[in-house]
């Protein structure tokens, strides 16, 4: 039970940053004409952000089936690297319909959050960490659909940077204790921010690009700044 | 809600949930290859930075709130002050930029 309450309070600020992002995932289905509660379903049912919006966009374009499939098979392609990552973390007694239950919550922050943690990942520390999530971010979408205008648009904005901020709270003093850390959070922003503003990268999807800007910091920390000891996630 | 439409969230779904599952559910080998070690062990890092940057500088649709949102976050996140209160400083900051300009 202490690990599942422990895996909670690592979720909590998690889900606080989901709420503003999925509000306004909220927002734009509701004001786009699509049926009410189909926001807070994809929310439920995705739990990603790029994924969610693309796919929206997709269906207001009355995109195929195959197209869809495509598209959301590219933009999630990171969470594959990201789960073969947490597949050596994670406690290895979890069984099979443990491990496919907890997989469902790896999202771009929950897995960032969960590979920094010191202890083992346990089946009920991992159920504990993504429930909260789980949550806001359903709920926010369900307060942004049905309250689509609640909330002032400058504080509606302002909340927009949240999810940003605690991406820096990670990064920021990782790389001030570790030089290795600081040269790859370098060079993948260089990169994505490369990819984001020269026109030559336009044809790219932006799933693409993270997967890249992303591949390429690391790469270059594996090469020049391999990890030695034998059990680095310990 | 219309079949269309009920057949693209459970596509969106599928799509979304495999690549997650399939590592994690069947790969219980140990990695033992020194780089690929090292290339995970860096993965987190690297794609929240090419997350945050550079669209922490249109989170809040004003530049100006966003980068000062941003400095702000980056300074009380040097000094190690933890998720929830970089994450408020910055969106405060934000609140406030977005309120004089």
């Amino acid at each position: 039970m202490n690990e599942f309450i422990c895996g909670c309070k690592k979720g909590t600020p998690i889900a606080l940053g989901y709420f503003p992002v999925a509000f306004s995932f909220g927002v734009l289905v509701a004001s786009s004409g699509l049926p009410l509660g189909l926001a807070t379903l994809i929310s439920l049912t995705n739990l990603t952000s790029s994924g969610q919006f693309a796919g929206i966009s997709l269906i207001l374009a009355n995109a195929s089936y195959l197209e869809i499939a495509a598209t959301l098979l590219m933009i999630n392609a990171r969470y594959f690297l990201m789960s073969l990552s947490l597949s050596q973390k994670i406690d290895k007694k979890m069984n099979t319909l443990q491990r496919m239950i907890i997989s469902f919550g790896i999202t771009d922050e929950t897995f960032s959050v969960a590979s920094i943690q010191q202890e083992t990942l346990t089946f009920r520390f991992m159920l504990g960490f993504i429930l909260l999530p789980i949550v806001g971010w359903t709920s926010g979408t369900l307060v942004g659909e049905t309250l689509m205008n609640f909330l002032p648009t400058v504080l509606q904005s302002a909340m927009g940077i949240a999810l940003y901020g605690m991406f820096l709270a990670i990064i920021i003093p990782a790389s001030g204790k570790s030089r290795a850390i600081l040269e790859v959070v370098v060079i993948s922003a260089a990169m994505s921010m490369l990819f984001y503003y020269v026109p030559l990268f336009d044809g790219i999807s932006s799933g693409l690009k993270l997967i890249l800007a992303t591949l390429i910091g690391a790469v270059y920390g594996a090469l020049h700044h391999p990890i030695m000891e034998v059990n680095a996630y310990e | 809600m219309s079949k269309y439409i009920l057949i693209c969230v459970l596509i969106m779904a599928v799509f979304t949930y495999l690549p997650r599952m399939l590592p994690l559910t069947f790969f219980r080998k140990e990695i033992t290859s020194p780089f690929i070690r090292s290339l995970l062990y860096y993965v987190p890092y690297a794609v929240l930075s090419a997350l945050t940057f550079p669209s922490i500088f249109y989170a809040t649709g004003n530049i100006y709130s966003a980068i000062g949102g941003c400095l702000v976050g980056i300074y009380f996140a040097y000094y190690d002050k933890g998720l929830i209160f970089v994450a408020s400083a910055a969106m405060f900051t934000s609140l406030m930029i977005g309120l004089i300009s």
